[in-house]
C-alpha cells in the first residue's frame, strides 16, 4: 500500500494544492460532517477487536465485560494456536523469498522488453490481482487433490508465491521506471558482468521497491484466507484457518486476542517501509 | 555497430529468459488448474456437453443466488458511491495535513487482517450489539443482522469502500477546481455548478469506482460465509460448497468459470473505458481485500 499512498499523494499534491483557491472556497460544514461519519465508518469496526480481546465472556457477545489477558494466555499456550502461527510465519517467509526472486527477475526482465509480447506476458502477470480468489482456490484445491498437494508447506507457499507476484512485479516496475539505463551500460563498459552490475548497481538503487514487494508478499500470504481454507489439512493450516474454524465450526474467543496481535503486527509492516523511507529522506538531507 | 547488434539481441533473449521462473510458477500454479476447470466444465473427456453450464441458467436454487449475489454487489456499490463521494471530494478540499490522515484512513482497512475486519462486524451485528442498539434507539427492537442479507452487504461496504474512495480521489484532484469558480461567477447556484461542471468531468473515477467494487463483490467468499449464513448465500458460497461438500467438481468447473469469464470481461470493459482503471487494474481482487493494488491511487 506504501506504494499507492505515495503515488496518490503525490498525484493529489501536483493536482489539487496550485489550483486550490483560498478563503472563498472552504468545504462546507456538513461535509466536513459526512466526512467524519465515513472516516469512523472505515476505522471503528476494526479497532473493536483489541477491547474484546480483553473480555473475560467466553462468547463474542458485546460489550467486553471484565478485564483479562486469559486470551492472550489462551493464544501464546494452545499449541493449535501456536502451531498454526508458526506455520503462517514460515509459509509467509518463504513465500516473500520465493515471490520476490521471481517477480524482481520478471520486472527486470519486462522493464527491458518492448513490444507485443511483452505486452501480453505483463498483463498476464496481473491476473492473479483481478480473478475472484474463491475461483483460484477451487480449480487450485481440485488440482492439489490430484497432485497430493493439499495441506503441504510446497503447496501453500507455491499458491501464495503465485497471488503475490503482481505486487512484487508492479513494486519493483514501479522502482525500475526511476532507473537510468546508461547506467547498465557504464557498469559493462567497465568491465562488469550482468550478475556484477546487478548485485552493485541495480539492486541497491531499486531495493525500495525490492523491499516494499517483499512486505507485500509476505503480508498478503500471512493473511490468506480463501485458498488457505480450501487447501489446508487437519495436520497443516495456518493462522487464517484456525481464526475462520474457530468461528464457524467451534466458538473459541481466543480469536479475539489473534485479530488484535495480526491488526498490531499487520499495520506496523506496513508502517516499516514508511519510517525507513522517513530516515532516508532525513539523511538525504 | 556490426557488433552491437548480436549483442542487443543476446539481451533480448537474456531478458526473456528471467521472464520464465515467474511465468512457470503463474502456468503451473494458476494457469493448469484453471484451465482444467474449463475441461471439467464440459464434462467426461470425449462427451462434450454444456449441461453444466445450463444448470447455472436452469436450476432455481442457483438463479436465486445469483440473484441475490446480483442485489448485493449493486447495493454495496450504491453504498461505497454515496458514502465514498463526498469523502473523496473532502479529500481534494482539505490541507495537505488532513488529506494525509484521510488517506491513512481509507488505507487502515488494507492495513488490518480481512479475519479480524470480518470477525469485527460478527461481533457488530449479533445480537446486544452495537448495531442493534443502534436500532432499539430508534424503536426497532430486534434487529439481528448477523446471519442476513443485510448484514452481509453492510460488513462488505466497510470492506470495499477504500476500493471506490481510491479512484475517485485519483479522479477529482485532477479536476481544476478554477472551472466551479468561473460558473459561480457566470451566476450559477453552487448545486447547479456542481452538476453541470464537476459531477460530468469526475466520471471516469466514479465509473472505475463503481466497476472495480462491482466486480469483487460477485467473488466474496470470506464475508458472505463468515456474517451471513448458508440460507443466504452468495455465489462465491455455491461454488466453494460445489467443491467441498457435494464433490461436483464438474458444476464447480462451469460455475468458476463462469465467474470468471464475467469478471474478467468487466475488467476488459473497464480498460476499454480508459481513465483510471488502467490504473487500478493492479488493486488486489482477493475477496477480504487483505492487500491492495500498489498503483491504486496513481489514476489520471
Amino acid at each position: 500500500m506504501a506504494v499507492a499512498e505515495l503515488s496518490a499523494v503525490d498525484a493529489a499534491d501536483r493536482a489539487v494544492i496550485p489550483r486550490r483557491v483560498k478563503a472563498i472556497d472552504n468545504p462546507p460544514a456538513w461535509l466536513i460532517a459526512v466526512g467524519w461519519v465515513v472516516g469512523l465508518f472505515l476505522v471503528l469496526p476494526t479497532l473493536i477487536v483489541i477491547p474484546m480481546s480483553f473480555s473475560t465472556s467466553t462468547t463474542f457477545a458485546f460489550p467486553p465485560v471484565g478485564f483479562t489477558w486469559h486470551l492472550y494466555a489462551n493464544f501464546f499456550t494452545s499449541s493449535t494456536w501456536l502451531l498454526a502461527l508458526g506455520n503462517s510465519v514460515l509459509v509467509a517467509v518463504l513465500t516473500a523469498i520465493v515471490a520476490t526472486a521471481l517477480g524482481t527477475a520478471a520486472a527486470l526482465g519486462l522493464h527491458q522488453l518492448t513490444g507485443r509480447a511483452a505486452r501480453v506476458v505483463r498483463t498476464l502477470m496481473m491476473v492473479p490481482l483481478v480473478a475472484p480468489a474463491i475461483v483460484i482456490a477451487t480449480a487450485v484445491y481440485i488440482t492439489y487433490l490430484q497432485w497430493r498437494m493439499t495441506g503441504t508447506l510446497a503447496g501453500f507457499v507455491l499458491a501464495h508465491a503465485a497471488i503475490s507476484l503482481p505486487f512484487v512485479v508492479v513494486s519493483v516496475s514501479a522502482a525500475l521506471s526511476g532507473f537510468d539505463p546508461l547506467l547498465l551500460r557504464a557498469s559493462a563498459s567497465l568491465g562488469a558482468t550482468p550478475v556484477r552490475t546487478f548485485i552493485r548497481i541495480t539492486a541497491p538503487l531499486i531495493s525500495r521497491g525490492i523491499v516494499t514487494g517483499a512486505i507485500f508478499a509476505f503480508v498478503t500470504s500471512f493473511d490468506e484466507v480463501v485458498i488457505a481454507v480450501f487447501i489446508h489439512s487437519p495436520t497443516f493450516q495456518t493462522l487464517p484457518v484456525q481464526m475462520y474454524n474457530s468461528v464457524t465450526a467451534e466458538i473459541d474467543p481466543t480469536i479475539s486476542a489473534a485479530s488484535s496481535l495480526i491488526v498490531v503486527v499487520v499495520a506496523l509492516l506496513f508502517l516499516a517501509p514508511l519510517a525507513f523511507r522517513r530516515r532516508k529522506g532525513r539523511a538525504g538531507k | 555497430m556490426s557488433m552491437t547488434k548480436p549483442r542487443a539481441s543476446a539481451g533480448t533473449l537474456g531478458n526473456w529468459l528471467i521472464l520464465v521462473p515467474a511465468l512457470a510458477l503463474l502456468v503451473v500454479i494458476l494457469g493448469v488448474p484453471l484451465v482444467e476447470n474449463v475441461v471439467r466444465s464440459f464434462g467426461l473427456p470425449g462427451q462434450f456437453s454444456l449441461d453444466h453450464y445450463a444448470q447455472i441458467f436452469t436450476e432455481r436454487t442457483t438463479l436465486n443466488i445469483m440473484f441475490r449475489t446480483l442485489v448485493a454487489a449493486v447495493v454495496v456499490t450504491a453504498i461505497t458511491l454515496v458514502l465514498g463521494y463526498p469523502y473523496a471530494y473532502l479529500m481534494t478540499r482539505v490541507g495537505p495535513g488532513a488529506r494525509g490522515v484521510m488517506l491513512t484512513v481509507v488505507l487502515i482497512p488494507f492495513w488490518t487482517s480481512a479475519l479480524a475486519r470480518n470477525f469485527a462486524w460478527i461481533i457488530l451485528l449479533g445480537n446486544n450489539a452495537p448495531v442493534q442498539q443502534f436500532f432499539q434507539f430508534f424503536g426497532l427492537p430486534n434487529v439481528v443482522l448477523y446471519g442476513t442479507a443485510t448484514g452481509v452487504t453492510v460488513a462488505m461496504s466497510q470492506v470495499m469502500l477504500p476500493f471506490m474512495v481510491l479512484p475517485l480521489f485519483a479522479s477529482l484532484g485532477a479536476i481544476d477546481r478554477r472551472l466551479l469558480l468561473a460558473a459561480r461567477g457566470l451566476g450559477s447556484s453552487p448545486i447547479v455548478a456542481f452538476w453541470k461542471i464537476f459531477w460530468p468531468l469526475s466520471r471516469t473515477g466514479v465509473v472505475s469506482g463503481i466497476i472495480l467494487v462491482f466486480t469483487l463483490s460477485l467473488g466474496f467468499y470470506v464475508t458472505p460465509a463468515l456474517v451471513g449464513s448458508p440460507q443466504q448465500s452468495l455465489v462465491a458460497q455455491l461454488l466453494g460448497q460445489e467443491t467441498t461438500q457435494l464433490l461436483d467438481f464438474a458444476g464447480a468447473g462451469a460455475l468458476g468459470t463462469f465467474i470468471l469469464v464475467v469478471t474478467l470481461a468487466l475488467v476488459v470493459w473497464a480498460n476499454r473505458l480508459g481513465g483510471s482503471v488502467s490504473a487500478i487494474g493492479a488493486v488486489s481482487a482477493a475477496p477480504g481485500g487483505a492487500a491492495s493494488g500498489a498503483r491504486a491511487g496513481r489514476g489520471r
